[in-house]
């Protein structure tokens, strides 16, 4: 289809994947890319319901990372109903033939860390994952998105999905960010300012002088909370850090092909002139440490501020909602953020697991250690061995903090690391949802830095003193 | 699918912002198969205390609303995960209808998929149903009229339109795509040329 009018990266990357166009708005998109975990059991449950084969295994990717255990690997020591979950999805992608990453495998990790590792996320794809943050895979440039269960069946069954168009929503964060202040910190900042539902039916384009600045590390932890924000995808259009990441790894295209789809990619740019929906315009200067105090990701504040006070806020729904956050967060209006105690921290999940978060978390623990019990889970196996190769795993072993495999671990309290009931973490994960790392268990949300300079002083802290005269 | 056309039920208030699908199903009841029932577990922490005994003045325990199809919440319900065992939460609880100013993208067209209607109202209107609730009890959800009467109140809802057609009609996506297999063969033949490095290289 010739473009007549000026067009977004997201329309160019939709439009590249329109099946069937039909006149009441709905798109049938082709799929280049299905992820899968152990969730998927109630997917493969309603093909065998039908009888039903895959469309395309090929393009079809397994990996163990929501129940797998950090501690044990070995099948017949893990706990029964954990097992189970692993040997369910085992079964059915050996009889599909889906290529499974599974815990023995030296690539295995978190589904959203090791597709961009392998290279199977590549710039202009479609993929989706039965997992909302599959929106991290738009640090690429690719139209990724999560899907329920009946929609993983759809896929498995057809490599296709009938979707509305979303609206265009583009971000764009300017200026520079001050030294210390990371990718986590702007996310959070952005699902502040436009509220957890601020982005609902849009896709997110991420643009300004403070995105292309991040290495695609930090983008992918900036797209990984889009769905935080409200929004289905997250979306940066390719560059020269983009090829770069993308150039060498196992699955991506190489030589001649590669240098034809590097031309591709770099023109999914936004047009000059394409229209958005809407806009909003951060400054990056502006951006403080943050962390959040409530129960959703919206609850959150630089670590300056102070627990918001109900009985100052006007709109009703709200007051009720900071009345109930606080109370289960166990917190007092007015209560300074730097003088809330933790219990443990945890530095992991899909949002913050990569190279460059650990290092993050490295510096500030180095020479020092921390008061509370805390986990380190590498987002894969391979960034696992790069950590130890740089000395990592040493920093955080003689701080006090446990090493360990790579999963989804403490951040969705499936696997078995959980936070007690009553207990307060610093965590690097992406939600702070009632229960959400256990239940009756208190989560704040901040970047790796921060959650190492939680662990060493036992609060809520500011990590740029602590940072002082590190690198 | 059962299709929904016209449902007429007793409302439940959940006065809550920001229901999300963590609470709506905790991670660890997901483990279990559609087939063993997921309507006991819905909202399952905010319903009971820690040894499972019931929080009695949470709406869902109270009997009036056992049998209650249309649940009445405020701003961003269901959003976060994209566990589609939330909706199958709901729907085994007997829900048929969730009103909320809006809704979790994803948990929203997980609902359809399973003939659970999300019904989109103003803040206003929502603020008006839950207040009404507390003394009317009976909601009439029309999808055809796209009205909520509880009472004296009449509030319009809003739904994408190719969502209520496929409620209305109880239509499963399967079925339609797999009546497309000609032109998704055709859309993969062009595909193949003008974006052969989609396929992933098979690594040695």
């Amino acid at each position: 289809m010739a473009a007549k009018t000026a067009r977004t990266l997201f329309d160019k990357v939709w439009d590249a994947h329109v099946v069937v166009q039909r006149e009441d708005g709905q798109s049938l998109l082709w799929i280049d890319r299905h992820f899968l975990h152990e969730g998927s059991f109630h997917a493969f449950d309603k093909v065998a319901g039908r009888g039903a084969s895959l469309a395309r295994p090929d393009l079809t990717f397994g990996v163990e990372d929501h129940y797998v255990p950090t501690r044990v690997r070995q099948l017949d020591l893990i706990d029964p109903a954990i097992r189970r979950m692993m040997e369910q999805l085992r079964a059915n992608t050996l009889r599909h033939k889906v290529r499974l990453f599974d815990v023995d495998d030296p690539a295995q990790g978190i589904v959203h860390v090791v597709g961009p590792e392998q290279g199977l996320t590549l710039p202009g794809l479609s993929i989706v994952c039965g997992d909302s943050h599959t929106a991290t895979h738009g640090a690429f440039g690719a139209l990724a998105f999560g899907i329920g269960a009946s929609e993983v069946a759809h896929v498995l069954m057809t490599q296709t999905l009938w979707q509305n168009r979303p609206k265009r929503l583009r971000i764009r964060v300017e200026g520079r960010l001050a030294p210390g202040i990371v990718a986590k910190d702007v996310a959070l900042s952005i699902i502040a300012a436009i509220g957890a539902d601020g982005a609902a039916g849009h896709a997110i384009e991420y643009a300004g002088s403070v995105v292309r600045g991040l290495s695609m590390e930090g983008r992918l932890t900036l797209c990984n909370l889009s769905i935080e924000a409200g929004g289905r995808c997250g979306m940066i259009a390719p560059d020269a850090t983009t090829l770069d990441y993308v150039r060498g790894r196992p699955y991506a295209p190489e030589g001649a092909l590669f240098d034809a789809a590097a031309e591709a990619w770099l023109a999914l740019g936004s047009d000059a002139d394409a229209e958005f929906d809407r806009e909003v315009v951060l400054d990056g200067d502006a951006i403080a440490p943050i962390v959040t105090w409530g129960t959703s990701p919206e609850d959150a504040l630089p670590i300056t501020a102070t627990v918001p006070d109900p009985e100052r806020v006007d709109d009703a729904a709200k007051a009720a909602h900071i009345r109930d956050a606080v109370s289960y967060m166990d917190l007092r209006p007015g209560q300074r953020l730097s003088d809330i105690a933790v219990d443990r921290v945890f530095i992991g999940s899909c949002t913050n697991s990569r190279i460059e978060d650990l290092r993050a978390a490295a510096a500030v623990l180095a020479g020092r250690s921390a008061k509370v019990p805390g986990l380190v889970s590498p987002g894969s196996a391979l960034v696992k061995r790069q950590a130890e190769e740089e000395g990592l795993d040493a920093i955080f072993r003689a701080a006090g903090l446990e090493w360990v495999e790579a999963g989804c671990s403490m951040c969705v309290g499936m696997n078995g690391d959980l936070v007690p009931a009553g207990e307060r973490c610093a965590s690097t994960t992406n939600r702070n949802f009632k229960g959400r790392q256990g239940p009756g268990a208190r989560t704040h949300l901040m970047s790796p830095a921060m959650v190492a300079a939680a662990a060493v002083t036992g609060h809520l802290t500011d990590m740029r003193p602590l940072l002082e005269g590190r690198n | 699918m059962q299709p929904f056309i016209r449902l007429e039920s007793i409302g439940c208030p959940l006065p809550l912002t920001g229901v999300d699908t963590d609470q709506l199903i905790p991670a660890r009841f997901m483990k279990r198969s559609r087939a063993e029932g997921y309507g006991g577990y819905l909202l399952h922490d905010l319903r009971f205390e820690g040894e499972g005994k019931p929080i009695a003045d949470f709406p869902l325990n109270q009997p009036l609303y056992q049998s209650a199809e249309v649940l009445v919440a405020r701003r961003n319900f269901g959003s976060g995960s994209s566990r589609e065992a939330a909706v199958y939460a709901l729907a085994d609880f007997g829900f048929r209808c969730v009103v909320a100013p809006s809704f979790g993208d994803i948990f929203a067209s997980n609902a359809v998929n399973n003939g659970l209607l999300p019904a989109r109202v103003s803040e206003a209107d929502c603020e008006a149903l839950l207040a009404g609730l507390a003394t009317q009890n009976r909601m009439v959800v029309d999808l055809e009229a796209c009205t909520i009467v509880c009472g004296n109140l009449s509030v319009p809802f809003e739904v994408d339109p190719v969502w209520r057609t496929k409620l209305l009609n109880g239509w499963d996506d399967i079925d339609l795509t797999l009546s497309r297999q000609a032109e998704i063969a055709a859309f993969t033949a062009s595909d193949a040329s003008l974006r052969p490095w989609m396929a992933p290289r098979r690594p040695e």
